[in-house]
């Protein structure tokens, strides 16, 4: 039983320093810059391409090369 | 276990996932990191692919003092290289990150000295194994000094960066805190821990495989 109201306090207190260290930054609250340009030129997608790509080529090597050793453990047996 | 298909389909996915939500979910918009947050998926999940990567390792190592099989020695070793591996690119992915956040490639960060020197550390075990001729020997004492440089991975990375004034989340003044927020987890968690650390395995698997046909055919 004490053990649930400790918990409940810890988070209580835990949810109002988040709170508080909201507090303190907005004095310093400028609007952060983040790449909305680049999402609305649709650039963003460019980005996902090519990591897209570069994933595909690695998977594409990687599953080759595990049919190769498959192919080659079956001969050797 | 190794030539089944399932679990690399499944690697496969989660990291489609992670590049296409990494890049397109939406992410707290925080100062100093701003869009370079989504690193967290790629720079961070290499760290957590080499400790998991590295932990297996030293389990087999351990294996093999026990048993003394040569698989589990095979299996140490090739798991340890990717360890490495995974470490390699988490330092030179972190100094990319570090040039257009905190300003320069190397700032002597106490986390960015800590990582290396266990790399150094994990590297003198492939030096060390390598100057012995006796496979018995190699495979004992590199067993040994596999479970000492593991154990080292602790103090050099996550407990004197902690304790120390570092530009890393989590170091002595440092109140940042980016794990907390839930779109970040939901990408982080279930797509690139485990797809980072799956692909790991795969390729760990391949090379033990090759190992084991190569020795085969040699006897």
């Amino acid at each position: 039983m004490y053990k649930k109201i400790l918990v409940f306090l810890f988070l209580c207190q835990a949810f109002c320093m988040r709170l508080l260290a909201q507090g303190d930054t907005s004095a310093a609250n400028k609007p952060v810059e983040m790449a909305d340009k680049f999402r609305a030129d649709g650039k963003i997608y460019v980005v996902v391409a090519v990591v897209v790509v570069i994933l595909l080529g690695i998977f594409v090597y990687v599953a080759r090369l595990d049919r190769k050793i498959t192919r080659f453990e079956k001969e050797i047996k | 276990m190794l030539r089944q298909k399932w679990w690399k389909i499944v690697c496969v996915i989660l990291l489609l996932y992670t590049a296409v939500a990494g890049f397109l979910g939406s992410v707290p918009a925080e100062p100093i990191l701003n869009e370079t947050i989504r690193n967290l998926y790629f720079h961070v999940a290499m760290w957590m692919a080499m400790m998991i990567t590295l932990t297996v390792s030293v389990i087999y190592s351990v294996k093999y003092l026990r048993t003394n099989k040569h698989v589990y020695d095979i299996y140490a070793l090739e798991y340890a290289k990717t360890g490495i591996l995974f470490g390699i690119l988490g330092v030179v992915t972190g100094s990319v990150w570090a040039r257009w956040t905190w300003g320069s490639f190397w700032s002597n960060d106490p986390k960015q000295l800590g990582a290396t020197i266990a790399l150094l550390i994990y590297l003198a075990y492939l030096v060390l194994r390598n100057s012995m001729t006796d496979l018995d020997k190699r495979a004992r004492i590199g067993a040994v000094y596999n479970i000492f440089a593991f154990a080292m991975l602790f103090p050099t990375i996550w407990i004197i960066p902690r304790m120390v004034d570092s530009l890393h989340p989590g170091g002595m003044g440092n109140s940042f805190n980016i794990e907390m927020d839930p779109r970040l987890r939901e990408v982080f968690y279930p797509g690139a821990i485990p797809g980072w650390t799956l692909l790991g395995v795969w390729i760990t698997t391949l090379r033990i495989r090759l190992q084991l046909v190569a020795e085969r055919r040699h006897n």
